[in-house]
């Protein structure tokens, strides 16, 4: 009987050790970041894991400066372009490669895969011909346009994979009532579908804001950089000075939104949606 | 007015033929049940006529206007489905008041539409609740509601009470019945279940293989079946076929010689062709009585089912699959017990080796 009680006592205690090392292992790096950016510059190099006395003398640098803001408002407008443009094609895309029957439909599939399988600095050099082609070079334009090229895959499929498993007859009964399949999409499916585009938008967001090396190559002035890049190009006052104060302000300035968001979609993110659609 | 007339309708899927040239003509008005095993293309069928799926040969005309090419909301038809496939994410309102602010009617006009079916269907209570708060029963109503709201000509079902537990589909069977009397539109509906077809159908449409075995009343079709198809598949227990051959026939009667039960003579007429031909015997159930056995016809009984109201008797045949005898509940015999078996004549079925009825000479119009 004790041994039993034991036995639970030390697996519940095993059970939350483990929960506890992998909460500091995931969340350490930002904690410490959190806590670095919040010291005056005097205290940077001493090693220390508690904020004594809070100092908010990086973040006014870090905000004082033009181009940060400046590079804040660009990162917005592309990851919500890119968000937008993926998820408007990805739904459309989804729509056929989910519920029209044609042929080389898997072909299409497995292309679009593919595609999402190079890494980045292969199609780097293509990509720089093709925004210098279409003038897009240093604009949030040629930011929007290659983000979108890598988002697009992972959106169209999990938006496939979610639309192929609506009920056929949710479409027909659509049909029945005198839909087109653009008012099917945006009325029946897209609100059915609210889970996956939540989760490929946020995941698409993600991607788009913490971007670096197509927005390292693609802009060339600080009017048109994104937070990621201006965050490594933050100098201090000599060559042989890293700012560390400031860069880690920055980082928490743009990681908040991307924490926020999550927390604001992830009751969207549970599924469900779809109960009482079908017989039961 | 809303007529429907199939004319050598085909249906292909590549290279297997679902419907194989059908004709059919639906009147307005009425009640018109496919039934069939599944695989027979009645579904199919159906779909055509909703315009879900696209005929490959033949014309589908409704009120006299042919409409192959038409959306269904252009031929004015209305559906429900199998699986109601309400919009979850829609209250019963919006459900039912979609298809009509899809055709641009004014809101008054959608308010008053919704309000005027949901009354007929009883679901006023129920307006505001998603589909997922609603009971199977309820949820079937409102697919109802939704197909007859936008007053379609032509209402479809497919399978509507096939989700139902069997005391909800006693229930909605004579809903849709009452639905229909009080509408007045044409109908047409789909099931697998043959007490559903006989008692809601004005005609019952038999189909097997993608072609119609038979259409008729539902009294034509449970005593002058056409086929050995049709009287294998209409009534329950099914019929018994007995295997013979014809020996001889005049105006009055026909005299038969059977594997299993020796001669019978039947009070009826049939083709003269058929003299010398093998012939398959028909009898239901009910018109096959076990007696007392005298000698030689002697079968032994299988097994006895109380059911209650009536008790069915299964008999051993040598020759073929056992015989199936529906009698008063409290019968005396027992199982392993031996019987005769008489054959209530006038009430035989007779078909032609191909399984094709043979017509009676001078038969009473039914």
């Amino acid at each position: 009987m004790t041994l039993t009680h034991l036995k639970r006592a030390v697996l519940k205690l095993g059970f939350w050790l483990m929960v506890i090392a992998l909460v500091v292992y995931a969340t350490f790096p930002f904690y410490y970041a959190v806590v670095t950016s919040l010291k005056p510059s005097s205290e940077m190099f001493q090693v220390g894991y508690w904020v004594d006395s809070v100092d908010w003398s990086n973040y006014v640098a870090v905000l004082s400066q033009d181009s940060f803001v400046q590079s804040i408002i660009n990162s917005v407008i592309v990851a919500f372009s890119v968000v937008a443009i993926a998820l408007l094609l990805g739904l459309t895309a989804a729509y056929a490669l989910g519920r029209v029957r044609f042929k080389g439909r898997t072909r299409v599939m497995m292309l679009v895969l593919g595609v999402s399988m190079f890494p980045q600095v292969a199609v780097l050099s293509g990509l720089f011909e093709v925004i210098r082609v279409l003038d897009l070079y240093n604009s949030p334009g040629g930011l929007i346009l290659s983000y979108t090229i890598f988002t697009l895959p992972f959106t169209v499929w999990v938006l496939t994979t979610f639309m192929r498993q609506l009920p056929d007859e949710l479409e027909e009964a659509a049909i029945m009532d005198g839909a087109s399949p653009w008012v099917t999409l945006t009325k029946v499916f897209m609100p059915l579908l609210w889970p996956a585009m939540a989760t490929t938008g946020l995941l698409a967001f993600i991607a788009a804001w913490n971007e670096f090396l197509f927005a390292l190559t693609f802009t060339l002035t600080d009017s048109e950089r994104t937070v990621p890049v201006a965050i490594a190009l933050i100098s201090g006052g000599s060559q042989y000075e890293l700012p560390w104060g400031p860069i880690m302000a920055a980082s928490v300035i743009v990681t908040v939104p991307l924490v926020i968001l999550v927390l604001i979609f992830q009751r969207r993110i549970v599924s469900g949606l779809t109960a009482g659609a079908v017989k039961g | 007015m809303a007529s429907v007339q199939l004319e050598r309708v085909s249906k292909r899927f590549g290279s297997t033929h679902v419907i194989d040239e059908v004709s059919l003509s639906i009147d307005h008005g009425e009640f018109v049940v496919f039934v069939g095993p599944s695989g027979c293309g009645k579904s199919t069928l159906l779909r055509l006529i909703a315009g879900l799926e696209s005929i490959s040969d033949g014309d589908l005309m409704i009120g006299g206007k042919r409409v192959n090419e038409l959306s269904p909301q252009e031929r004015g038809v209305g559906m429900v489905f199998q699986s109601y496939a309400l919009y979850p994410h829609m209250s019963v309102y919006e459900n039912m008041a979609f298809g009509l602010k899809l055709g641009k009617a004014s809101s008054e006009s959608v308010a008053e539409r919704v309000n005027e079916t949901a009354r007929i269907l009883q679901l006023e209570a129920l307006l505001e609740r998603k589909p997922k708060a609603l009971s199977g029963g309820q949820r079937q109503r409102v697919a109802m509601g939704r197909a007859i709201a936008r007053e379609p000509d032509i209402l479809l079902f497919d399978e509507p009470l096939s989700n139902l537990d069997a005391s909800l589909r006693v229930q909605m069977r004579n809903e849709i019945a009452r639905l229909h009397g009080r509408l007045g539109s044409t109908m047409v509906y789909v099931t697998h279940d043959q007490v559903e077809a006989m008692t809601l159908a004005d005609k019952i449409v038999v189909l097997n293989k993608g072609h119609i075995e038979q259409v008729g009343s539902p009294r034509t079709l449970y005593e002058r079946p056409a086929s050995k198809f049709v009287a294998s598949f209409i009534g329950s227990p099914s019929m018994n076929f007995l295997e013979g051959t014809c020996r001889s026939t005049d105006a009055r009667e026909t005299r038969v010689e059977l594997k299993a039960l020796g001669e019978v003579v039947l009070p009826y007429g049939v083709d003269s062709n058929a003299v010398g031909s093998p012939i398959t015997l028909g009898i239901r159930p009910e018109h096959l009585t076990p007696v007392q056995a005298t000698g030689s016809d002697a079968f032994e009984v299988i097994n006895v089912e109380y059911l209650g109201n009536e008790s069915c008797v299964y008999v051993d045949s040598d020759a073929e699959a056992f015989l199936t005898c529906r009698v008063e509940a409290d019968t005396p015999i027992a199982r392993n017990d031996t019987v005769s078996l008489r054959i209530d004549t006038a009430q035989a079925h007779l078909f032609d080796e191909h399984g094709q009825a043979l017509a009676r000479a001078q038969d009473s119009a039914l």
